[in-house]
């Protein structure tokens, strides 16, 4: 055996990450989940859960955007760097607006 | 080409590279994984920009409580919920068209970039006809708004109590609202609908299906996120306070 090329090396590097074609049938699925999640939504909408009504609607959200994250943007078929990337992204947007909301989630809650 | 000869050993100095593998990257693996990385980098600037419009929301929905329902009321669910679906038919057509870049097959990649374009402009059609109905019950801010509907009952929500004159003036910072969020998101479907016209003009020149397709990919994710960021809008504008 000869010794691995320059190229083989950096193949080797932790960026890489398997080539990983995701196919119709996982697109056809996460698009019909989010279509029933859209459906859920709005049926959810009309029903009364007081305060819940809200924590209900972003629930379904977060589950559709996550949807959309791991498979239409193929974040969980990319390299750990991606991955990172994005969660790191994703948490910094959350403490950018706990900190921001902090005098309203500290005090009565209403009151303000 | 001096900095080539220093940064790579000499028994590989100019190797042989395809074109759409630039110079300064060994594989295109790497080349890949950099756009990427950048990719995502341009995508949580983004995050953070709509992400102040959602905080301001957030906010003055909790101080103009009683405003922000009775604003959210004038939204057609009906309308909301059709560009929802038109949105994630777009994200579908948008999947399998990087799907068809990454299988080679151009025609296909063409025909889903094609649906993509139409789906945009539906939605867009569709966001027009919301805009011309807020014109006309004069609720634009700034240029035709007028309060004064919300100091009565609405018809479509018996149950509403009037807005006292200063409650209902604050209306106008839910409109002024939806029309930012909404108007941006508006902006950045013309930009992707752009260029994806020039995405398909290429993709016919056979541009993506020779091996690097990384264009495609990357503009599939902007894609996606403004899909994302309508995910998010649509509860908060429409959905939340049917009930309050």
């Amino acid at each position: 055996m000869s010794e691995p090329t320059h190229k083989e090396v950096l193949d080797s590097e932790p960026t890489h990450h398997e080539e990983h074609i995701v196919g119709p049938k996982v697109y056809g699925i996460i698009f019909g989940s989010l279509m029933v999640f859209t459906g859920l939504t709005v049926a959810a909408s009309y029903a009364n859960f007081g305060v819940f009504n809200a924590v209900v609607a972003l629930a379904i959200a977060c589950i559709k955007a996550v949807l959309v994250i791991l498979f239409f943007m193929h974040v969980k078929y990319s390299s750990r760097l991606t991955k990172l990337t994005v969660a790191a992204g994703f948490f910094t947007f959350l403490v950018l607006i706990t900190m921001t909301m902090t005098d309203y989630i500290s005090r009565a809650w209403g009151m303000w | 080409m001096d900095s080539q000869a220093i940064a790579t050993p000499p028994e590989q100095e100019h190797a042989e590279h395809p074109p759409y593998l630039r110079h300064h990257f060994a594989t295109v693996e790497q080349q890949k994984e950099t756009s990427t990385f950048g990719m995502w980098l341009f995508l949580l600037t983004e995050i953070m920009f709509f992400g102040g419009l959602f905080a301001a929301y957030l906010i003055y929905r909790n101080w103009y409580y009683p405003a922000f329902v009775a604003g959210s009321h004038q939204l057609s669910i009906a309308l909301g919920a059709t560009n929802t679906a038109v949105l994630i038919c777009s994200s579908f057509t948008m999947a399998m068209g990087v799907h068809a870049a990454e299988l080679r097959k151009r025609k296909e990649l063409v025909g889903w970039l094609l649906a993509t374009i139409l789906l945009g402009c539906v939605f867009l059609g569709i966001k027009a006809v919301e805009y011309r109905e807020k014109w006309e019950k004069q609720h634009v801010p700034g240029l035709n708004f007028s309060a004064e509907g919300f100091t009565r009952v609405d018809p479509n929500y018996p149950d509403d109590k009037p807005l006292a004159p200063d409650m209902a003036a604050k209306t106008v910072v839910y409109f002024s609202l939806y029309f930012a969020m909404t108007g941006m998101h508006a902006l950045h479907m013309i930009i992707g609908v752009s260029i994806l016209l020039v995405l398909v003009v290429r993709a016919w020149g056979g541009a993506y299906t020779q091996g690097h397709m990384t264009t495609v990919e990357n503009f599939g994710l902007y894609w996606h996120f403004v899909d994302i960021v309508w995910i998010f809008l649509f509860p908060l504008l429409y959905l939340i306070s049917r009930h309050q």
